[in-house]
């Protein structure tokens, strides 16, 4: 065996603890750098940016609450959060249900699960942009598929994407055939963690299936029901890819969602101040909602 | 949790499964799952992929059809070339692999700092990158597009650089958080041993933390590949100039010019990589989605 390396400087043991920080910090410094950049700094920047008028030309200048009351002023704006509002309550029906529905049949069928589990995430796996060619070619009302599936069925044809009414619900369709499979797998997963003991006892005191479902299953996967729940508000109210590929915020206008407009703002109009005022409102509506659900749901243990 | 176990006593009962009622149900939710599922998530699938196939003209015909009237897979060959898709296929490698290479390389070496060196202030920087999770992304977006135009300090400007992709990729506390949580795992004993054997802090990474570790690893790198893969926003606004685009901003610009058949063509290989990746990494792809779930 070789001999002990003696430390290189027993003598001071506050020499050796600052050069293992020194050490430590060399391996995080790329790391704190990328961060720095590109996280930290554009949080505060971003706030700061909400009251600024910000062009290329010129150092920004602060122009106080402008951007908000140029917000405020805009039609626009009022029609994004209706529109977004909407869009998230319709894919709360369908992305929370059917995850939960997918995920329960899948945990009781005896055969065929592998096959249903890997098909269930296939869309998760496409790139959104492809998603949403395909279903831009689906929705054609000439020779998309859906409507000659009605028509086989003696339906009536549907204007998918062009009708007011409808176009919202057509990207909620795609949005949830396309995300569902990740909270599909997550349910799949915390289903599989509940102990069988527990459907047992209930079964010995009688409890029908329903009750079962209602007074085992469902508890014990509570926590996570509730935290997907907050985090498809948070992340549905940023929709953005399914607006922009399939109707462009159209037709008339009723769909355009909050990240389209703010897109808008600073990509189409060169306005960052006003994007920036948008997004530090919608992150302060975020939060508070956040906050106020995670309020609302806390259990007492 | 092992799949390979003997099925654990689920919602409904063994016993209430072998009754005729329950066989009969079990099979008919499971036809109706098989079928709904192959029809909701499979078909769409064949559907591009037999699309390509047919000429432009089939494909704008009022009423589709199941099958090619006649075949023609030289629409894939022609998407490859005429189009430059081999071309924007190149971009996307690229940016998947510099993000991949940059992501280990950065957060592997921050997580093991925070796992294994603990330094003062560790944990106020570990909470400070996790509390980046809780952001929604678009807050982001404005403010982080402008630095990347004029980095602070230095002044450069990233756009229409892959450093524009890779840089921001690397800062990510999800993996930060994983690898961190996995490193935590290994025993000090171990790192103790090499370093009674003369092993520095740069070898004790290399040679024991990492390939112990392999698992977190393949998870982090196929998120890694996947999400730049499938990234379309971003990549749309850090990389204006046509050449320099990923295969995903590119099919949205050529939708309007492409046949039909060559962009359907372009839409199906643009996803294979990523299909090929889910199936055979499955079950890392799983257990990340997991990972990335709190557990309560």
């Amino acid at each position: 065996m070789s001999a002990l390396p003696t430390p290189a400087a027993p003598a001071t043991g506050r020499a050796r603890r600052l050069r293992e920080n020194l050490v430590a910090y060399l391996f995080l410094s790329a790391g704190l750098i990328c961060f720095a950049l590109f996280a930290w700094y554009p949080i505060v920047r971003g706030v700061l940016l909400g009251f600024q008028q910000v062009t290329f030309a010129q150092p920004a200048e602060w122009v106080g609450l402008d951007n908000f009351r140029r917000l405020f002023d805009d039609p626009l704006f009022a029609t994004a959060w209706r529109n977004t509002g909407y869009f998230t309550l319709l894919a709360l029906v369908f992305g929370f249900a059917a995850p939960f529905v997918t995920a329960v049949v899948l945990n009781e069928v005896r055969r065929g699960q592998s096959y249903l589990r890997l098909t269930v995430y296939l869309p998760v796996m496409l790139p959104p942009i492809v998603t949403m060619l395909l279903w831009r070619w689906f929705y054609d009302p000439g020779p998309g598929l859906f409507n000659n599936v009605l028509g086989v069925l003696h339906l009536p044809a549907q204007q998918w994407l062009e009708s007011e009414h409808l176009a919202m619900i057509s990207l909620v369709l795609v949005s949830t055939w396309a995300n569902m499979g990740t909270t599909t797998l997550i349910y799949l997963a915390a289903l599989g963690g509940i102990p069988g003991e527990l459907y047992e006892a209930a079964e010995l005191d009688g409890a029908s299936i329903r009750r079962r479902l209602w007074h085992v299953t469902i508890p014990q996967v509570r926590f996570i029901l509730m935290i997907t729940l907050l985090l498809q508000v948070i992340g549905t109210m940023q929709v953005f890819v399914e607006p922009f590929v399939l109707t462009g915020g159209g037709p008339n206008e009723a769909t355009v969602t909050i990240l389209l407009l703010l897109y808008r703002y600073a990509f189409v109009y060169n306005d960052f101040g006003l994007a920036s005022a948008m997004s530090t409102l919608l992150f302060v509506v975020l939060g508070l909602f956040a906050g106020l659900y995670l309020r609302l749901t806390r259990t007492k243990d | 949790m092992a799949a390979t176990e003997p099925r654990s006593r689920t919602l409904i009962a063994p016993a209430e499964l072998t009754r005729p009622v329950g066989r009969f149900l079990h099979r008919f939710v499971l036809g109706t799952t098989l079928t709904g599922f192959t029809l909701a998530f499979v078909f769409p699938l064949y559907w591009m992929t037999t699309g390509a196939l047919k000429t432009s003209a089939e494909l704008s015909q009022p009423h589709p059809t199941l099958l090619p009237s006649s075949w023609h897979p030289e629409s894939y060959a022609e998407a490859w070339t005429n189009t430059g898709l081999a071309g924007y296929f190149f971009n996307t490698f690229l940016l998947a692999f510099g993000a991949l290479l940059f992501q280990l390389v950065i957060d592997v070496s921050a997580a093991y700092a925070l796992s294994k060196l603990r330094p003062v202030l560790g944990n106020a920087v570990l909470a400070m990158m996790l509390a980046t999770l809780m952001l929604p992304v678009s807050a982001l977006l404005v403010p982080a597009y402008l630095t990347v135009v004029d980095v602070p300090l230095v002044h450069v400007n990233l756009i229409n650089t892959p450093f524009a992709i890779w840089l921001p990729a690397a800062a990510n506390a999800f993996n930060v958080f994983i690898l961190k949580r996995f490193f935590d795992q290994i025993p000090a004993e171990l790192l103790d041993a090499a370093r009674i054997d003369g092993a520095g802090t740069v070898r004790i990474l290399v040679s024991v933390v990492l390939p112990l570790s392999r698992p977190v690893l393949a998870v982090v790198s196929i998120f890694a590949v996947v999400g730049v893969w499938k990234d379309f926003l971003w990549p749309m606004l850090v990389l204006p100039d046509e050449r320099k685009q990923p295969v995903t901003v590119a099919l949205n610009r050529l939708a309007e010019f492409m046949p039909a058949n060559q962009l359907l063509a372009g839409m199906v290989m643009a996803s294979i990589p990523l299909l090929v990746l889910f199936l055979v990494f499955q079950r890392h792809i799983i257990s990340g989605l997991t990972a990335g779930s709190l557990k309560g």
